[in-house]
């Protein structure tokens, strides 16, 4: 390979630390909780078939995800339609929801009595059951299929304009365009996505239990929940974590070598015309490939809306309360995460991956474990949820960020050095205004994933202080579930409408 | 002056708050919840003892377990109400709780010993249930009335995963004190029943109220919920001959700064103004029912002799050989 895709070695202060920052915040939990255990366990053979389950449903979770997506951002890079936007943004949903909320959206379709059991009953065709590996996998790909189109398609949105208009001058097929111009850069982003989603669905839990149907799908992060609830055993837990922490580190290592960098050169930041694009036939296997992406996506979601409404009504004030904390966590998350990102896009991006291979469980135990001797741990809940869902969120700002703010600098590092520009100054001139697709889109993602995050606060929260995730569990654990469904559309309400913002303000005055 | 004026008011707060002696009290998070309990207990309880109580939620029974664990010696729980009697021995191995001198009467099943009679020396009962199936009366009119068959039927259920949830571990108990060592069979032929497994009680009954499956894991208390709170009379449990219980305790904590006010408190749990608290906040019944009786609509309970409990401190070797039977009858 000619050039790293991705630069390992940290250069500058910003980058430095930012990157002890995540060490310290990731690995000190993780090393607290080894600290604090009696004995180090070995994983026991058991474990094994745990493994082998995670790893599976993993690689296909993330493999359909990314192959499905390609289609997708495809047929997104290329066309233009009333309400584009609006699609792309409804996309993202699935992504934020909590687990709960988006499950039984999906089961109002493939569930036992839900759309398609119907209509397979009308024509007389067998049921189909979506409990087993198919339904974890269709759970991760509804989950993750968003996540991918919108990574594959900022890769689409990055090759310039020119030279599509180049291909076109040179009268390419649109076989000879994907070759040139579009396998380059799948190349180039296929890998990060692979591994992003790889190490996300590594760590699913209640996915995988709840659809899995039965013990046949643990995953590892289920046995270090056990290990640390019923057993106690920090142990086998923080074990447990560093075997999670291994495979994820491997699917790193693995999708920074196979990574081409794009090498595209600069263009002129101009919208893209795809002359290549234009014939009837492949209009509409586009109109066809964005029509049952989202069919697949937005009627799960229309039911979770459908059924919220009617519980809209019931929902207590304390949940309207909670939301406001949700917002205010997510926002100083989002910040936190922006700031990192920058600082270790350019030269530190596997720093920012750590967050998504250790175990959120394990990650707060251990700050809860460093924090507990110091002062009161509720006091600290909501710097510490913020904290982590920012650590959590990292990984997708840095992987959005990082090929983006590389090719700014290989494409205007030169003038910029030539004109003396360093520091604050060329993030402020030549950077930023480059990123602020990428910007937009990071901090949309980081702000509705802290939304909609159960995780830590369940440890550290105290009752007067409780995320509206947690304050929709807390409603369905007192049987009121149709507060609690209306708890779950003000959540994906407000996460869709922070993405928004977000993701919008880093498209202002580029449209078109 | 407006700055002074609030300067003022937040260090007349603060110096009141300091005057007022805090209760903390580590529970499970449906315990302090708007619609819980919690709120009610502590207007209660704030009413009598001069205090200020202060519940600390913490995920479920078993998290409260891992969390004392974890905060060991330094916790801030003077004391801790939500354990039940499958965690209780644990708890009190790790020797933190203090013995609460009390020989109470109260109305819980006693499957051990004469009724009414408490001999547990660090925790009091404040209220229990039987684990059930529940089932939609209309859709299932004759549920199944033993475990032997369920297995036969095709009737479809949602469980909880006894590695991450307390009513999950209440059923793994529940089919290995019935069966003893053909529980693994058992398990074996409930396989094909199962729809799924979830994380916990509010995804199980979620999948349930949805149309998932024929019956859930909950309690004989939940049909209650629907006919008192929603007016819907479509729910009913499946009669087993025996059910499991689940006991739900409280203790404090030895080295507690409040000794005084802990002892009150748990001498409070046990009052008509708590326990008349419990039946329609926490659907459960209360370790001594009021004198009103239990609120109308409410199920009485199963005669004490269908009550099914694993001695305490048999409930860690118990769950050890149930589980690896319950994985592998499962992982099939």
């Amino acid at each position: 390979m000619a050039e790293r895709a991705v630069a390992v070695n940290l250069r500058g202060a910003s980058a430095w630390g930012a990157a002890a920052f995540v060490a310290l915040f990731l690995l000190a939990p993780l090393g607290a909780v080894l600290w604090s255990a009696d004995t180090i366990a070995g994983v026991l053979t058991r474990d094994w078939t745990t493994v082998r389950f995670t790893l599976l449903q993993a690689i296909l979770s993330a493999g359909l995800s990314v192959a499905l997506a390609v289609p997708v951002a495809k047929a997104l890079a290329r066309r233009r339609f009333l309400g584009r936007k609006l699609l792309i943004t409804l996309l993202g949903a699935p992504f934020i929801l909590p687990v709960i909320v988006a499950v039984l959206g999906l089961l109002a379709v493939f569930g036992k009595s839900g759309v398609v059991n119907q209509l397979l009953e009308a024509f007389g065709a067998p049921p189909i059951t979506i409990y087993g590996l198919q339904g974890v996998v269709l759970a991760h790909v509804f989950f993750n299929l968003p996540l991918a189109t919108r990574m594959i398609l900022q890769g689409w949105q990055g090759i310039p304009g020119e030279r599509f208009r180049l291909a076109a001058s040179l009268g390419m097929r649109p076989w000879q365009v994907s070759r040139t111009l579009e396998w380059p850069m799948l190349r180039a982003v296929l890998p990060g996505a692979v591994m992003v989603i790889f190490a996300l669905c590594l760590s699913s839990f209640a996915v995988a239990i709840t659809l899995g149907g039965g013990p046949k799908a643990t995953t590892i992060e289920l046995a270090i929940y056990q290990s640390f609830r019923f057993d106690f055993d920090l142990g086998r837990a923080a074990m447990l974590a560093m075997v999670q922490l291994g495979l994820a580190v491997g699917a790193t290592a693995l999708a920074l070598w196979l990574a081409a960098p794009p090498g595209f050169g600069a263009g002129l930041d101009r919208v893209v015309r795809r002359w290549d694009a234009d014939s009837p036939w492949l209009r509409l296997v586009d109109g066809g490939v964005l029509v049952l992406a989202a069919v697949f996506l937005l009627v799960p979601l229309s039911l979770v809306i459908l059924n919220g409404i009617s519980g809209l009504g019931q929902v207590p004030g304390v949940v309207y309360k909670a939301a406001g904390i949700s917002v205010v966590i997510a926002l100083i998350s989002t910040g936190l995460t922006i700031i990192l990102a920058l600082a270790l896009a350019r030269t530190g991006e596997i720093w920012g991956y750590l967050g998504l291979a250790i175990s959120p469980m394990v990650i707060g135990t251990g700050l809860f474990l460093l924090i507990n001797p110091v002062m009161n741990p509720n006091a600290l809940a909501l710097p510490t949820t913020a904290l982590v869902n920012a650590l959590m969120a990292l990984p997708f700002a840095v992987r959005v960020l990082a090929p983006q703010m590389r090719a700014v600098e290989a494409d205007y590092g030169r003038l910029a050095d030539a004109l003396g520009l360093r520091g604050w100054a060329r993030l402020r001139w030549i950077i930023l205004p480059r990123l602020r697709k990428p910007l937009g889109f990071s901090a949309g993602l980081a702000a509705a994933l802290s939304m909609g995050d159960l995780g830590v606060v369940a440890l550290f929260a105290s009752p007067d202080w409780a995320t509206l995730p947690l304050q929709m569990y807390r409603l369905m654990g007192a049987y009121r579930m149709e507060a609690a469904a209306g708890a779950g559309l003000i959540l994906l309400v407000l996460s869709l409408v922070l993405f928004w913002i977000f993701d919008r303000g880093g498209r202002v005055d580029v449209d078109a | 002056m407006r700055h002074l004026a609030f300067a003022a008011g937040v260090l007349a707060a603060t110096s009141a708050v300091a005057e007022t002696p805090k209760l903390t009290v580590y529970t499970y998070d449906s315990f302090v919840s708007e619609w819980g309990p919690g709120p009610a207990v502590e207007k209660a309880f704030e009413g009598i003892c001069g205090c200020d109580l202060q519940f600390v939620g913490a995920g479920d029974g078993a998290a409260l377990l891992a969390r004392l664990k974890l905060e060991g010696k330094r916790t801030r729980a003077d004391v801790v109400l939500g354990l039940d009697t499958n965690l209780s021995a644990a708890a009190a191995e790790t020797g933190l709780f203090g013995k609460h001198g009390r020989a109470p009467q109260v109305d819980v099943p006693n499957p051990e010993d004469a009724a009414g009679v408490w001999k547990d020396p660090y925790f009091l009962p404040y209220d229990w249930g039987y684990f059930a199936f529940v089932h939609d009366k209309e859709k299932l009119p004759n549920p199944p009335k033993s475990f032997e068959e369920l297995a036969a039927s095709d009737v479809s259920i949602v469980i909880q995963d006894p590695r991450a949830s307390t009513p999950g571990l209440g059923l793994l108990l529940w089919v290995k004190t019935v069966h003893g060592d053909k529980a693994g069979e058992v398990w074996a032929r409930l396989a094909d029943n199962i729809v799924t497994v979830t994380p916990g009680w509010s995804e199980a009954y979620g999948l349930f109220l949805d149309g998932e499956a024929d019956m859930v894991l909950s309690y004989t208390t939940s049909p209650a919920y629907h006919r008192i709170a929603e007016s819907d009379d479509s729910k009913g449990f499946a009669p087993f001959s025996q059910h499991y219980l689940q006991i739900e305790l409280a203790g404090k904590i030895a080295a507690t700064d409040q000794p005084e006010l802990a002892d009150m408190f748990l001498e409070f749990m046990l009052s008509e103004a708590f326990q008349s608290i419990i039946p329609t906040t926490n659907w459960m019944y209360p370790a001594i029912i009021p004198e009103a009786g239990l609120p109308e609509g409410f199920n009485p309970p199963l005669e004490a002799g269908r009550a099914l409990l694993a001695p305490a401190n048999t409930v860690s070797a118990l769950r050890d050989e149930a589980l690896v039977e319950w994985l592998n009858a499962l992982s099939q």
